[in-house]
């Protein structure tokens, strides 16, 4: 691990090491994650930031083995509270899911199964995870539909998924995952499919169990404004790299990475309706031939030679920050 | 084909006129008489040259509003005038001339072009069956493809699979401008795209408007994205218009809760300004049976006795500056406790 990127305040809950994802077909390999390298403590929600192909997800779904065997080749190392996550067997993998990580998905309506209805499903996990009965266990799935603030839970727990709103599925994952109390919680876009009054409550929902709970969170999402209301620190990733890390509020007000910056002018928020956005040119690389240097120099405007030649290593210019830029300016604060 | 002179009514003359528009889908399976009003009595103007946006939640009507414009679904009531002329009407002009003059971009930009086809003739389709010759169309598609910013002998010859999601709703967009239409709907056209390509077909967009002198009807749910692009925005909930004014009026003193609301639940941007209480409860209800009265209402923190009884009406506008507000609060006498005062 990167000392310079964490400051061991406490033992990490999760730490991942140059952590390679390869999706191989006959006819060609794709690279989805290049050498991830990021740590998460106990209670610490971590975000990581990307548009589509940027090795999010698969990232997310590597921490619980959930990419199919036959095509994918994985390197590197994940630890998620001491367990080597790589080299768990499958009973131990069962043991894993739903019980100390647990993970929730974009589209409940998928994530959900729609033939058993929502209280069967939440205490399904419970009784697999508790050994407890189903009365036991139907007690607790009440209890957790309350903890979610669905109304009237308790009719609720009769409902089948398709009879929920948008916002009400998303609750119901949320409170199965919480079910066996996870230490880690894995979100994978949360709040993108759900309308905007919806999805400022679900997120207000989550940051308040996430403390109460204290789980360490790893939460993927493509929204700048949805990282701000929720991380303590951002991971933002490019081409199955992590270009730059650290906490939210200094990255946000001081982005280090041309590509984080180029994100952050691209983002409409009140812009000058005047003026061109100023939007990043091109688009991101072809997972399959990535360039053998900085995967954004193409598209950078600071690009130099040096950019083109090796993947620029991670520099630390600042406690707690980390960006893979040859070009960095020194900041005055390093 | 009639030569149609470009601006038949005049620059004062409302582009698009919607009165009272309604569709009504049955509901199968579902109690007799279930009906999803997706859109109940919608009224708007488009203004020559403008751009007006329209926001709403999922279910609030407004992509079955777009296609009801289109006559992509068969209205079941109301009336569209297209530059002063009555469409679908015998003194009027026919649902295909309207298409002439209308395109519409769609959000999934990969269903709506056809996998079988190089995309260059795709685009080609249009003008060709609306009369020119097969030549021709395939210049005005090279044309279209400059235009968009697409190398024709590049970009021409592909298959929809070979292209990314910004390349692919480029094609979209040089296929509605191939038949040179005055308005283009865009239909969430930009939802599916990452943030930077995002930025990128805006950009586009507003050049392409500037230089072929288009109206748009823009439809998001990004709000930010429609103050950007929008010289008036409207607001539906529930398949009604609960509000309609100019962009700066909308974003700066919004009249109807449900504006404030739905403007109140953007993301901060700021981790040290966090939203700490939603700002309204609840998901937006089922459009099979709305809320009697004002159908915001089970959710606004202002409801009243009168909002249960009373449908409100959003009123009349007098032209492009015209604010309004389908709310009991806007309404002097109207029998809510904030109604505003008239003196």
């Amino acid at each position: 691990m990167d000392g310079g990127v964490v400051p061991t305040l406490a033992p990490a809950l999760v730490s991942v090491e140059d952590l390679t994802v390869r999706f191989v077909t006959r006819d060609s390999t794709a690279h989805a994650v290049n050498g991830v390298t990021f740590s998460v403590r106990p209670g610490e929600v971590l975000c990581i930031l990307g548009e589509s192909g940027s090795g999010k997800s698969v990232t997310l779904r590597a921490l619980m083995r959930l990419l199919p065997p036959g095509k994918t080749r994985i390197s590197g190392s994940i630890t998620v509270d001491g367990q080597d996550v790589l080299a768990l067997n499958p009973a131990a993998l069962r043991r894993l899911r739903g019980g100390l990580v647990s993970m929730i998905f974009q589209e409940p309506m998928t994530a959900l199964d729609p033939v058993y209805t929502i209280g069967d499903q939440i205490a399904e996990t419970v009784m697999r995870h508790k050994g407890v009965s189903k009365t036991v266990a139907l007690a607790r799935a009440l209890e957790l539909l309350e903890l979610v603030k669905i109304p009237s839970a308790a009719s609720r727990l009769n409902n089948y998924p398709h009879e929920l709103s948008g916002g009400l599925r998303q609750r119901a994952m949320i409170a199965m995952a919480l079910s066996c109390g996870p230490r880690l919680l894995l979100a994978d876009e949360p709040t993108t499919a759900l309308d905007a009054t919806v999805q400022i409550q679900v997120l207000i929902l989550l940051r308040k169990l996430q403390k109460e709970m204290g789980m360490g969170t790893i939460f993927v999402t493509h929204d700048l404004g949805v990282a701000s209301e929720i991380a303590d620190r951002i991971a933002v990733m490019y081409a199955g790299r992590v270009v730059e890390e650290g906490p939210v509020a200094d990255v946000l007000a001081n982005p280090l990475h041309p590509y984080t910056r180029g994100l952050m002018a691209s983002t409409v928020h009140g812009q000058d309706r005047s003026r061109d956005i100023d939007a990043i040119p091109g688009s991101p690389p072809d997972l399959r031939q990535l360039p053998p240097g900085c995967a954004f120099a193409p598209r950078c405007s600071l690009a130099a030679g040096e950019c083109l030649s090796a993947v620029p290593e991670p520099r630390f210019p600042a406690p707690g920050r980390m960006a893979r830029c040859v070009r960095l300016g020194v900041p005055a604060f390093a | 084909m009639a030569m149609i002179d470009p601006d038949r009514g005049g620059p004062a003359q409302p582009l698009l006129i919607a009165r009272d528009l309604r569709k009504h889908f049955k509901v199968k399976g579902g109690a007799p008489g279930a009906v999803v009003r997706a859109v109940d009595g919608v009224s708007f103007n488009v203004f020559k040259g403008e751009t007006l946006g329209v926001v709403g939640e999922s279910g609030c009507g407004k992509s079955t509003l777009a296609r009801l414009l289109l006559h992509l679904i068969e209205p079941d009531g109301g009336e569209l005038v297209f530059d002063g002329d009555p469409v679908g009407e015998i003194r009027g002009i026919s649902v295909n001339a309207l298409r002439r003059q209308v395109q519409m971009v769609f959000q999934d930009s990969s269903s709506s072009l056809n996998p079988r086809m190089p995309v260059r003739d795709s685009i080609a389709f249009g003008p060709y069956v609306h009369g020119k010759t097969k030549a021709e169309a395939g210049r005005i598609a090279r044309d279209v493809l400059v235009k968009v910013g697409l190398k024709p002998d590049l970009f021409g010859p592909r298959y929809p699979h070979e292209l990314s999601g910004g390349q692919k709703q480029r094609i979209n967009i040089a296929r509605a401008l191939a038949i040179e239409p005055r308005m283009v709907i865009l239909d969430e056209a930009v939802s599916a795209l990452d943030k930077s390509v995002e930025a990128q077909v805006l950009n586009l967009l507003r050049a392409l408007k500037e230089n072929f002198n288009l109206t748009y009807l823009f439809i998001s749910h990004d709000l930010s994205v429609v103050r950007y692009i929008s010289d008036r925005v409207l607001v539906m909930y529930l398949g009604a218009v609960v509000e309609l004014g100019p962009v700066q009026d909308i974003f700066s003193r919004p009249k109807h809760p449900y504006t404030t609301a739905l403007l109140a639940s953007r993301p901060s941007m700021d981790p040290a300004r966090r939203i700490e209480e939603p700002p309204i409860t609840g998901d937006p209800p089922s459009p099979i049976n709305p809320p009697s009265g004002c159908r915001f209402r089970t959710r606004c923190p202002h409801a009243e006795a009168v909002c249960a009884q009373t449908q409100p009406v959003l009123g009349a506008w007098n032209d492009q500056d015209s604010h309004i507000a389908a709310c009991h609060m806007q309404v002097p006498e109207s029998g809510h406790s904030l109604a505003i005062r008239t003196h």
